[in-house]
């Protein structure tokens, strides 16, 4: 414990000097660092808009009052899209994931050397793009449309997925695989009969989780042209229909309190 | 299992029992899920030819990736990529200060009902939202540029820190709290005292994990004008330059990385 010789009394301190320096030191490079990041951002910025921001905000605010209300019967068949996207999406994340998860798991993979490294690499680069960007190169692709968003929302959430799945293989007890492959069960038979039962509530929880996440990140698709909601929220912004996009979000907020209340009860369910 | 159930079962063969226990719900279930399959199969206009054009492509990208151009766009990347990491620090920084005093008032254990009230409807505003379309509303407001970008990105930090921050104060040790505030502190020493230390671990690795995020959410916003390196990155899917897409996935993917180690070992020292 550091103490302070002074006048002859001790004084306790809760840290060396040499400590307290680096702190201060370390401190003392944080905030410049933040210094030099707000000044670039304050030299990009127009800052007469700024100022004028209260204006425009109350502008926009009293042309989107009230929403247009008979605008929601054309958001049926975007609604529908967009749980299709989110629905389909985690689907084929599902099926894809599982096996990624196999062989990322320690101790179900098959080469912890060549195998592994592998399938972490698919989750780690899957999982660190964005679903809009995945959609923005599936369009480029594939052309835009709600499969394109289909596929987005896939990739994107075999990563997220598997992650999860595979933390779960690696927690299972290992008794019950011992207790099954002692039964002489063959590889398959004690994947299906010791590990699956062990990992299936995991995987309903990160199913209807993953459900909910996409359910709010496909409302915004659209906005690159993979259909859903976002397209009719895009084509609103870009006529300015300031009365259509505040329905939209009314619309999509809904959306996702709706499905986070959905997956709150499912999960409760499960656990 | 009582003994009468014993000898009822013996000599019939084993069943794996389901899932889902109650037989109505469980077929009740799959024949819903089907159908929904159905209809959503039916929905979904693909169109195949497309699809089947685009295979060329999409393997123009993934070749891509094994010679990415750096060089020929660097000065654009390099700036992109710097504002992303700008946008990034300063909206971490301000996030995580801001969101300490409300994840406190959110924290039953601590705030008078009034100020629990406010700052729970502060975090749960900030949660519903998501970034992109806060972005759009923030360009609309304060126009094109990094600024608005950096406050989307402190605006979700907010909810997702100051939610889980009270989570954890709510939850910590109530003796602690009471033997500062029985030596006769004051309030702020009580919080200083009392409760920091004890949430301090969890605050730091959520903090960042939450930088992490923002990183990868800062890669968007440039798609809606809120600046980024997501402008560039639309701007190579655009003109079809996969090279120089496929160089900025790249990068976008080893910062995250980078960002991921570096996290977990942050947290394993404060932990």
């Amino acid at each position: 414990m550091p103490v302070l010789e002074k006048e002859g009394t001790q004084v306790w301190r809760r840290r060396t000097r040499g400590e307290a320096l680096w702190r201060w030191f370390g401190w003392l490079i944080g905030v410049a660092v933040f210094a030099v990041c707000w000044q670039q951002i304050s030299a990009s910025t127009t800052w007469f808009f700024v100022w004028d921001a209260p204006r425009i905000a109350d502008d926009i605010w009293t042309r989107a009052t009230p929403p247009r209300w008979e605008y929601i019967t054309q958001l049926g068949r975007p609604i529908w899209d967009t749980l299709n996207i989110a629905t389909l999406g985690t689907l084929i994340a599902l099926f894809l994931a599982v096996p990624v998860a196999f062989l990322a798991a320690r101790n179900t993979t098959p080469s912890t050397l060549f195998v592994r490294p592998i399938a972490l690499l698919i989750i780690v680069s899957t999982r660190s793009i964005n679903s809009l960007i995945w959609a923005l190169l599936l369009i480029a692709i594939i052309g835009p449309g709600v499969f394109a968003g289909v596929i987005a929302i896939a990739i994107r959430s075999i990563g997220f997925c598997a992650k999860l799945l595979y933390e779960a293989i690696e927690e299972i007890d290992h008794g019950q695989v011992e207790a099954i492959t002692a039964t002489g069960a063959s590889r398959w038979q004690v994947m299906a009969y010791g590990i699956v039962p062990q990992i299936m509530p995991a995987f309903a929880g990160v199913a209807v989780f993953r459900w909910d996440i996409n359910i709010r990140e496909s409302t915004v698709l659209g906005l690159v042209g993979a259909g859903g909601i976002g397209l009719q929220l895009s084509s609103s912004l870009n006529v300015l229909a300031w009365p259509q996009v505040s329905l939209i979000l009314l619309v999509i907020l809904g959306a996702v309190v709706i499905s986070e209340w959905v997956s709150a009860k499912v999960r409760g369910a499960i656990i | 299992m009582s003994h009468r159930e014993l000898d009822d079962m013996l000599g019939t063969g084993w069943r794996k029992p389901h899932f889902v226990r109650n037989p109505v719900l469980r077929w009740g279930l799959i024949a819903g899920f089907v159908a929904y399959l159905i209809a959503a199969y039916m929905t979904i206009e693909v169109d195949w030819g497309r699809v089947y054009e685009g295979l060329d492509r999409g393997w123009q990208f993934v070749l891509a990736f094994t010679k990415p151009d750096f060089v020929s766009r660097a000065g654009d990347i390099w700036e992109g990529l710097l504002e992303s990491i700008v946008m990034t620090v300063a909206a971490s920084v301000v996030g995580i200060l801001i969101s300490i005093p409300i994840g406190l008032g959110a924290a039953r254990n601590i705030a008078p009902l009034p100020v629990y009230v406010i700052c729970r409807g502060i975090v749960a505003v900030s949660r519903a939202l998501q970034e992109i379309i806060v972005a759009i509303l923030l360009v609309a407001i304060f126009g094109f540029g990094p600024l608005a970008g950096f406050l989307t990105l402190s605006f979700a930090t907010i909810g997702f820190l100051s939610k889980l921050l009270a989570e954890d104060i709510e939850s910590m040790d109530k003796v602690q709290a009471e033997a500062i505030k029985a030596s006769g502190a004051k309030w702020m020493q009580w919080i200083n005292y009392g409760v920091q230390p004890q949430v301090m671990p969890r605050l730091v690795g959520l903090s960042m994990y939450r930088i992490d995020i923002n990183f990868r959410e800062s890669a968007i916003l440039g798609l809606v004008g809120a600046g980024g390196i997501g402008a560039t990155l639309n701007t190579a899917f655009d003109r079809y330059e996969y090279d120089t897409a496929a160089a900025i996935l790249i990068l976008i993917i080893g910062i995250v990385m980078t960002l991921e180690y570096l996290s977990g070992v942050i947290r394993a020292r404060v932990q």
